[in-house]
């Protein structure tokens, strides 16, 4: 499979794309570093097109980093089901509209976020809601936590196996509940 | 009392002596006189040039502001380019991101609002050339007073002939021309602007719906706001496969009607079958209802390569570039009938029916442009009588035991599913079927949009569109259902009935399902919202493709939304208006309820109804597969008048969003028209154009969006039930946001009483008050004192 191509093969990206993440202890890092992380789930955390939900690791890793997530589409039921309260819910195209605001204080009123990482939105949705995180809101860096590379984030895992990426996702978790 | 239009008269008078006095160089300019009997009062804006409605656009603008989501990075419009534009980077004429972005969005509502002009521009020349200038505009008799209020709205006239279309039409090919040029280099440098610039191209594309379609249902006969408009069949199983098939596409239905006048006129008709994919299919059969509907623009390519059409006439918009070479590998005909595809075909048009017939049935021509409907019509007819002995329905889609053959091949490469939009897993399918079981494969068929991009990348060959067509081929001959024919207007005594609720709130929303079949997860997606909104009794009015989804779908007792639910624009009503051309009658309707219900005037009237329709009536247009630069026009008329619209996650891809933010409490005022006091309304309604991830998230945004600053308490507190129901089922939790559309205890559900008072409390909710709702300043009947 190639690397850092996009994943949808005309969604290809402009003269700045994202960094690829070499390995998941990396990005476990950049989440420790950063200030104000923030975690942006879609509907595809519980609905993905292939292999089982990640909800539960996304809970995971939001847990061991102290980041709030911001559940999109209809998934707040899904977290609250496993006794997880995400930050907000909002529709990704909202979420997206206030990051990108630079005078936006953040869901608690405290201030804007540093680190933005999204995880299950349809990819190529995604990529533009990204673009316009690249463009507008330059104060913020984005991640793509899924397994398709994608061009438009700040960083970005290349195409990865399924197999490889939930172990990703494994490593990820592991690393943030290091203290 | 006479007015002039805008035609003007010159008249120069050198010299004139009378026995009282002598003029000298006088030189008069005036416009054509017409006999008006027209007495509401011309209102401010008659025929809008490109900057008259700016203040209103920048109103809107400010609150809804645009959230870009470029999808190139680069510019590279010009020979200076490509530039890169990245994150505040500026292109060699100086142009940033946004200003790019929002000329990409004028630029693609000019495409649209060109694309239904052109079509109107040729319709009524062929209706005017056939039935004479003078034909009267009857659209619904006496049920239809006002019949043109897209029109009457933008232009201040009131059309009572098909001539009087004309000046409409000249006034929108020259705003577009004005609106073409912006987008030249170096031109508009705001980003509100072209915006501004786009929603005005919205505008015009609105009435130019509303002449094609007028004209098309004054002419032809089709159903007059007729809400017993008949059942018509529609699917990939309803044609006869035995019986010479002409297949029609695209959207303009002047040829399709030629055909169904030739078979009836020789004693055919019945003996060959006409069908039709996309909006000429909805207009044929609004025409003659015994035609049939195959479905959307996505059962194009699947629907030729059955091999069932003999004859495939194609006249405009929406038809698969690749038709022609699809057509040819299944020895089908094709005739165009339109200047806008020629596909490189001899021109036949000026020869005799005979000599064109004989040369398609032998081969000497894969096809023929012809641009006289009449003679394109009958060499349709007859081409199929000849031909389809000879085809004996050749397809282009192999049988079942080479589709497990070639699928031995696959090599999971990914390379289908990378170049699939929908994401759909079909390697690991097509895997399984090489293996001998062919339901995974065939399990796509519902979510696949019948693009065919996959077929392009294989690099074994392996043709997976058509494979999936193949495995689901005992679903697809399943395909038969009931549309109702397209109806046209709303009558105006519907609009007197529901008027008064739909703007006091008690009826909780109009919600109009319109626009094409780029869905995220199949066409099950429409029907299942239709259900929904018409279950809990709000308006649901349908048209395109997507009224044509909506019906493609049974429920328990056997039964489509059509057939399921009243047919009346009311409480509970499905309501399909017809073809994209209809959709003038979804905006019109929105008008006529100012006009009729409210008497207001309509009359050159803009900016006031827009006001008014933002502020009262709780419409939302609905475009959940939209794909199109049409119905991005068609959305962005209805941002201008005030009508917010939800696409799906594709429509993503228009790049652009108009979106509130509710947080932001010094946007959510509105004057109160009584007193002048600027009022605090809340988000209502919060966005005008915003793209949902998923069906539950746009369900939920749906019945949201209906609210309006001017609903009762008990209009209110029925949209919140709505709301807060919807929301509750489909995200597991109550709403975050329920203190922003609570404006006093009383529009507070007595239902849900308990559970809200305790989430007011928790918000430390405090009481408003309602207002009777403007943002314009000249509204305000009393100002006081000192203001």
């Amino acid at each position: 499979m190639a690397t850092a191509e996009a994943w949808q093969r005309a969604e290809i990206g402009g003269p700045t794309k994202a960094f690829v993440i070499p390995k998941p202890d990396v990005l476990a890092a950049m989440v420790k570093r950063a200030k104000r992380p923030i975690l942006v789930a879609g509907h595809r955390v519980v609905e993905p097109s292939e292999g089982e939900p990640y909800i539960e690791s996304i809970i995971r890793i939001s847990k061991a980093a102290s980041m709030p997530v911001v559940a999109t589409a209809h998934i707040v039921g899904e977290f609250v089901k496993r006794g997880f309260q995400p930050a907000a819910w909002m529709p990704a195209v909202d979420i997206v509209a206030r990051l990108r605001d630079p005078s936006w204080m953040g869901l608690d009123g405290k201030g804007h976020y540093d680190l933005v990482i999204f995880a299950g939105i349809p990819y190529y949705m995604e990529w533009l809601l990204l673009s316009g995180l690249k463009h507008f809101a330059t104060h913020l860096k984005t991640v793509a936590l899924d397994r398709f590379y994608q061009p438009q984030a700040s960083w970005s895992f290349s195409n990865v196996s399924l197999k490889d990426w939930n172990a990703y996702l494994e490593t990820i978790a592991n690393q943030l509940e290091v203290k | 009392m006479h007015s002039l239009s805008r035609k003007n008269v010159q008249v120069k008078i050198k010299e004139l002596k009378t026995d009282i006095a002598s003029i000298k160089d006088l030189e008069l300019s005036f416009g054509r006189l017409i006999s008006e009997t027209w007495t509401e009062q011309m209102g401010p804006t008659p025929f809008p040039n490109v900057l008259d409605l700016r203040e209103w656009d920048h109103q809107i603008l400010q609150r809804y502001k645009p959230l870009y989501l470029p999808h190139s990075d680069v510019c590279d419009l010009c020979t200076m380019g490509k530039c890169d534009l990245t994150a505040g980077k500026k292109g060699a004429c100086g142009i940033d991101v946004p200003t790019q972005q929002s000329r990409l969005a004028l630029l693609t509502a000019v495409i649209g609002a060109a694309c239904h002009t052109a079509h109107a521009r040729h319709m009524l020349e062929h209706v005017i050339e056939k039935y004479g200038p003078r034909f009267p505009l009857d659209i619904g008799g006496l049920n239809i007073e006002v019949e043109a209020p897209i029109t009457r709205l933008v232009c201040g006239i009131r059309p009572k002939t098909l001539s009087d279309f004309e000046e409409v039409l000249d006034y929108l090919e020259n705003q577009l021309t004005h609106l073409t040029a912006a987008l030249h280099t170096g031109q508009e440098a705001s980003n509100i602007d072209f915006e501004s610039k786009a929603l005005h191209a919205g505008m015009l594309d609105h009435v130019s719906l509303e002449v094609g379609d007028i004209a098309q249902i004054a002419t032809f006969g089709f159903p007059k706001a007729d809400a017993d408009a008949p059942l018509v069949e529609i699917g990939g199983g309803v044609v006869e496969a035995q019986k010479p098939l002409v297949l029609c596409i695209g959207h303009n239905v002047a040829t399709a009607v030629e055909i169904v006048d030739y078979l009836k006129a020789n004693n055919l008709f019945g003996q060959v079958e006409v069908a039709g994919l996309c909006c000429t299919a909805h207009d044929v059969a609004r025409y003659n209802p015994n035609t049939k509907i195959i479905g959307p623009i996505s059962w194009q390519l699947r629907f030729i390569r059955s091999g069932a059409p003999d004859v495939i006439v194609i006249d405009e918009q929406c038809v698969r570039v690749d038709s022609f070479e699809e057509a040819q590998k299944i020895n089908a005909p094709v005739i165009v009938t339109l200047d806008k595809i020629s596909l490189n075909l001899p021109n036949r048009t000026k020869d005799s029916p005979n000599e064109i017939v004989s040369d398609l049935v032998d081969k000497k021509i894969p096809g023929a442009l012809i641009l006289e409907p009449s003679k394109a019509g009958e060499v349709a007819v007859r081409t199929a009588l000849r031909v389809a002995p000879k085809r004996q329905k050749f397809k282009n889609i192999p049988d079942m035991a080479e589709v497990i053959e070639r699928a031995k091949k696959c090599t999971v490469c990914q390379e289908c599913r990378r170049a699939c939009p929908q994401d759909l897993v079909i390697p690991e399918a097509m895997k399984t079927a090489g293996e001998g079981n062919v339901n995974p494969l065939a399990n796509l068929y519902d979510d696949c949009i019948g693009c065919g991009r996959c077929e392009h990348v294989c690099p074994v060959g392996i043709l997976p569109h058509t494979f999936i067509v193949k495995t689901a081929e005992a679903q697809v001959k399943q395909e038969k259902y009931k549309i109702q024919a397209g109806r046209g207007a709303i009558q105006d005594t519907e609009i007197r009935n529901v008027g008064s609720p739909i703007v006091l709130g008690e009826i909780p929303g109009v919600v109009a399902f319109v626009g094409c079949s780029n869905y995220p997860k199949g066409r099950l997606d429409v029907a299942e919202m239709v259900t929904e909104f018409a279950n809990r009794r709000f308006i649901v009015v349908t048209s395109g493709c997507a009224a044509m989804s909506s019906a493609m779908h049974k429920n328990e007792e056997g039964q489509t939304v059509y057939e399921a639910f009243s047919k009346n624009f009311e409480a509970g009503g499905v309501v399909n208006v017809g073809s994209c051309v209809a959709n003038s009658h979804i905006a019109g309707a929105a008008i006529k309820i100012a006009s009729i219900f409210a008497k207001r005037n309509i009359r050159a009237n803009y900016e006031e109804i827009a006001d008014y329709i933002l502020n009262r009536v709780g419409a939302v247009g609905v475009a959940w597969g939209a794909y199109a630069q049409k119905a991005f026009s068609i959305g962005s008329g209805c941002w201008r008048l005030g009508v917010p619209v939800v696409v799906g996650p594709h429509g993503t891809k228009y790049y652009r969003m108009l979106l509130g933010r509710k947080e932001n409490e010094e946007d959510w005022y509105v004057y109160d028209a009584r007193t002048g006091d600027r009022v605090f309304v809340g988000p209502a309604p919060e966005h005008l154009f915003f793209a949902a991830e998923t069906k539950e998230e746009a369900m939920v945004i749906i019945a949201k969006l209906c609210m309006r600053p001017n609903d009762t308490t008990k209009g209110r507190a029925i949209k919140l039930t709505n709301y807060i129901d919807l929301h509750k089922r489909l995200y597991g939790v109550l709403p975050d946001d329920i203190h922003m559309f609570v404006r006093t205890l009383a529009d507070v559900p007595i239902t849900m009483k308990e559970e809200v008072i305790r989430f007011l409390d928790d918000k430390k909710w405090v009481e408003g008050r309602i207002p009777d709702p403007t943002l314009l300043p000249r509204m305000i009947r009393k100002r006081k004192e000192g203001a």
